[in-house]
C-alpha cells in the first residue's frame, strides 16, 4: 500500500475579532490508500478542522497537504473545486441534501459538472443508488424518507463520482442505533469491496471500531494511535 | 439545464412567500403604469392641439361669454385665415351621467378650423341645410346607438327648454388622438331660440377660435388681439391651443409631478420587497450553496441560481402587473371623458419601462444575496445557523 494523503507540519489558526486561535498545531498525519481512518477526540479538539483541510473545503494556514501526489493548498479556488469534485466524497452529519430535489437528483448533482451525457448520468445514478439499497426510492424527496435513508442518499451522492477518497464527519451522529449500524456497514463495504479509502470523524466508539486505525486528537494535536 | 430546475425549485419553495413577492412587484407595477399613462394621457392633450389654432376667451374667465360682434373685427386682424367661434351648451341627453360634450358652433367655419373630425361631402351638405341639423362623434353614437337621421333630444340646464337635433352625420376620428366623443350642433339655432326666448342672452359668443396663417405669428396675434379689446365691454385672453391645453393641465401640473415622483418612489419599494425575499430566501440557504460549492460548483452557478430566481419573480410580477395594468387603464379611458385624456392607454414605451424597471429591480434585488452566498467560504456556510 502506497500513501495517498501525506499531512506534513500542518497548522491552522482562526482569526476572531483579530485573535488569532490555533486550532491545529504543527501535525503531521499519513494515510495509505485503502485505509479506513477513524477521528475521534473531544469537542473542539480540531477533528472537522483537520477533515476539512483534507478535503480542500478549507486552507491551511501552515503546512503541506499532498494528496495522490498534488499539493492541494496551492491550487488555485477553481482548480481546486475542480480537484474535490474529481477526488472527493462528502458525507456530512445532517446529511446535506438538497430538500427540493429528489433522492435521484440530489445523487445526480455531483455528475452535472462532468461531461457525462444524460443517459450516463443515470447510470452511474441507479448504480449509487442500489449501491446503498435505495433502488426502488429514487425519486421520493428527502422529507418522505427517514434520517438512515436520507444519509444513504448522501453516500451515494458522495460515490457517484467514484471518488478516491470519502471523508464522513460523524456520519452517524444523528442516527439511532439501527440506521447507524446500517451505514457503518455500507461505509465498511465501500472500504473493502470497492477500495475507497475513508477518513471518518466520529464520536461513537462503536463506529469507531469499524476503522482500520483510530487516531485520537487533543486541542490540536495527535495524541494516540489505535490499532 | 438542471441548475434551471433547482432554481425554479428554489422559487416554489415558500409558496406564499414568493406569492406574495410576485403580488407585491404586480400591485407596484400596475400602480407605475397606470400613473405613467396618465401623465403620458396629458402630454398627448398638450400634443393634440393644432398648431395653427387661437383661442379667444373672455380675461375673466372662461365662463363668461364674449360679444358676437368681436367676430368681424378679429377677421380683420393680420394673419387670421378663419374665425370661428362655439358656445358650451351642457344639458342632459337622457340620463345625468351620460356624458358628452355639447357644444354650439359656427356650422360655416367649424368643420374648416377643425378638419380632424371627418363626415363626407353629402353629409356636410345636410348639415349646411338644416339649421336643426348636429353632428355626432363615433364613440359617442356607438355608445348610445345612435344613428343618421335620429333626433337626438337634449334638455337644457344653461340654455333651458328641450332640444331636438337631427343627426347629419356621425363623424369619424382623423386620428387616435382626436375626440370622437363629442356633439356639435348649430350655432344659429341656438342664437334663434335666445332672441326669442331670453334675448339678453343671444348674441354672444362662448370663445373664439382663430386659425392663423403662420403658426410662428400666434404670439404676436395673441398680444395685437388682447391689446385690441382691452377696453371694450370684455376685454380677452388670447393664447395657442397648445399653450391652453397647457394652461388647463398646469393647474394639475403639481399632481403630474407628484404623479411622476411616486411612480419612480413605486419601483423603490418594489426593490425592497423583493430584496427582502431574495436576502431571506439566500440566509436560508447558506448551508445549501456551501454544499453546492463542496460539490465542486462555482460563484457562477451560485449567482444564475440567485439571480434567475429573482428574475423570475420579477418577471412574472411584472407581466402579471402590466395585464392588470391595462385593464385598469382600459377602464378608466372608458370611464374618463375624452375631452380630459384624448387618449388614455398604455404605450409601448411605458410597458417597456415597467418591464426594464421591473427585471432591474430583479436585478438589483440579486446583488447582495449573491455577493454573500459567493463570498461566504465554504466551512463558515456549513458553521452558519440561521
Ligand atoms: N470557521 C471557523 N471560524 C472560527 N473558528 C472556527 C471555525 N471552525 C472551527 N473553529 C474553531 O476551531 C476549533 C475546532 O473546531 P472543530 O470544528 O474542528 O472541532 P471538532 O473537533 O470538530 O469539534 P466537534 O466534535 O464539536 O465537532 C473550535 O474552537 C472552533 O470554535
Ligand atoms: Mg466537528
Amino acid at each position: 500500500m502506497s500513501t495517498l494523503i501525506e499531512v506534513t507540519d500542518l497548522q491552522k489558526s482562526y482569526w476572531r475579532n483579530n485573535i488569532e486561535i490555533p486550532v491545529l498545531n504543527k501535525l503531521n498525519l499519513g494515510v495509505e490508500s485503502g485505509e479506513f481512518l477513524a477521528l475521534m477526540g473531544p469537542s473542539g479538539s480540531g477533528k472537522t478542522t483537520l477533515l476539512n483541510l483534507i478535503a480542500g473545503i478549507d486552507r491551511p494556514t501552515e503546512g503541506k497537504i499532498t494528496i495522490d501526489g498534488s499539493d492541494i493548498a496551492k491550487m488555485s479556488e477553481s482548480n481546486l473545486a475542480k480537484w474535490r469534485s474529481a477526488n472527493i466524497g462528502f458525507i456530512f452529519q445532517f446529511y446535506n441534501l438538497i430538500p427540493v430535489l429528489t433522492a435521484y437528483e440530489n445523487v445526480e448533482l455531483p455528475l452535472l459538472l462532468t461531461k457525462l451525457k444524460k443517459d450516463e448520468r443515470k447510470k452511474h445514478v441507479e448504480t449509487a443508488l442500489t449501491i446503498v439499497g435505495l433502488g426502488d426510492r429514487m425519486h421520493h424527496s428527502p422529507k418522505q424518507l427517514s434520517g438512515g435513508q436520507e444519509q444513504r442518499v448522501a453516500i451515494a451522492r458522495a460515490i457517484v463520482t467514484d471518488p478516491l477518497i470519502l471523508v464522513a464527519d460523524e456520519p452517524t451522529g444523528d442516527l439511532d442505533k439501527n440506521s447507524a449500524t446500517e451505514i457503518l456497514n455500507l461505509m465498511e463495504k465501500l472500504n473493502k469491496e470497492y477500495k475507497k479509502t475513508i477518513v471518518m470523524v466520529t464520536h461513537d466508539p462503536h463506529a469507531a471500531e469499524r476503522a482500520g486505525r483510530i487516531l485520537h486528537l487533543e486541542k490540536g494535536e495527535l495524541v494516540k494511535e489505535t490499532v | 439545464m438542471k441548475i434551471l430546475k433547482i432554481m425554479f425549485k428554489n422559487s416554489m419553495r415558500h409558496k406564499l412567500r414568493t406569492s406574495l413577492t410576485i403580488l407585491g412587484i404586480s400591485v407596484a407595477v400596475i400602480a407605475f403604469i397606470v400613473m405613467r399613462s396618465i401623465v403620458s394621457a396629458w402630454d398627448v392633450g398638450v400634443e393634440a392641439a393644432a398648431a395653427d389654432r387661437v383661442i379667444v376667451r373672455n380675461s375673466v374667465s372662461f365662463i363668461f361669454p364674449i360679444p358676437y360682434a368681436y367676430k368681424d373685427k378679429l377677421e380683420k386682424i393680420e394673419g387670421v385665415k378663419r374665425v370661428t367661434w362655439a358656445n358650451w351648451f351642457g344639458g342632459v341627453y337622457k340620463e345625468k351621467e351620460n356624458f358628452f360634450g355639447r357644444l354650439a358652433v359656427d356650422h360655416n367655419t367649424f368643420l374648416d378650423v377643425y378638419p380632424e373630425f371627418l363626415i363626407s361631402p353629402d353629409e356636410k351638405k345636410m348639415f349646411m341645410e338644416d339649421i336643426q341639423s348636429c353632428i355626432i362623434g363615433e364613440a359617442t353614437a356607438n355608445q348610445f346607438k345612435i344613428k343618421k337621421g335620429d333626433i337626438v333630444t337634449l334638455q337644457g340646464d344653461i340654455y333651458p327648454g328641450n332640444w331636438d337635433f337631427k343627426v347629419a352625420a356621425v363623424y369619424k376620428p382623423r386620428d387616435k388622438i382626436t375626440d370622437a366623443t363629442g356633439m356639435y350642433f348649430r350655432w344659429d339655432y341656438l342664437n334663434q331660440r335666445l332672441e326669442k326666448e331670453s334675448p339678453d342672452r343671444a348674441n354672444e359668443s362662448g370663445w373664439y377660435v382663430l386659425q392663423v396663417n403662420d403658426p410662428s405669428q400666434i404670439a404676436a396675434i395673441s398680444q395685437k388681439v388682447d391689446n385690441y379689446f382691452k377696453n371694450s365691454a370684455a376685454a380677452t385672453k388670447t393664447e395657442s391651443e397648445r399653450a391652453f391645453n397647457q394652461g388647463f393641465i398646469s393647474s394639475s401640473s403639481a399632481i403630474l409631478t407628484a404623479m411622476n415622483v411616486v411612480s419612480f418612489v413605486i419601483i423603490g419599494i418594489i426593490m425592497l420587497v423583493l430584496g427582502n425575499t431574495m436576502i431571506m430566501s439566500a440566509r436560508e440557504r447558506t448551508r445549501e450553496y456551501s454544499v453546492l460549492k463542496t460539490l465542486g460548483f462555482s460563484g457562477k452557478h451560485l449567482t444564475g441560481l440567485i439571480l434567475g430566481e429573482s428574475l423570475l419573480i420579477s418577471f412574472i410580477g411584472g407581466i402579471v402587473g402590466l395585464l392588470l395594468g391595462e385593464m385598469v387603464v382600459t377602464g378608466l379611458g372608458q370611464v374618463v371623458p375624452k375631452t380630459i385624456f384624448p387618449l388614455l392607454e398604455v404605450s409601448t414605451l411605458n410597458i417597456i419601462l415597467a418591464m426594464v424597471a421591473a427585471l432591474l429591480v430583479g436585478f438589483i434585488a440579486s446583488i447582495f444575496p449573491i455577493h454573500k452566498a459567493v463570498n461566504t467560504k465554504i466551512v463558515d456556510g456549513f458553521r452558519f445557523v440561521g
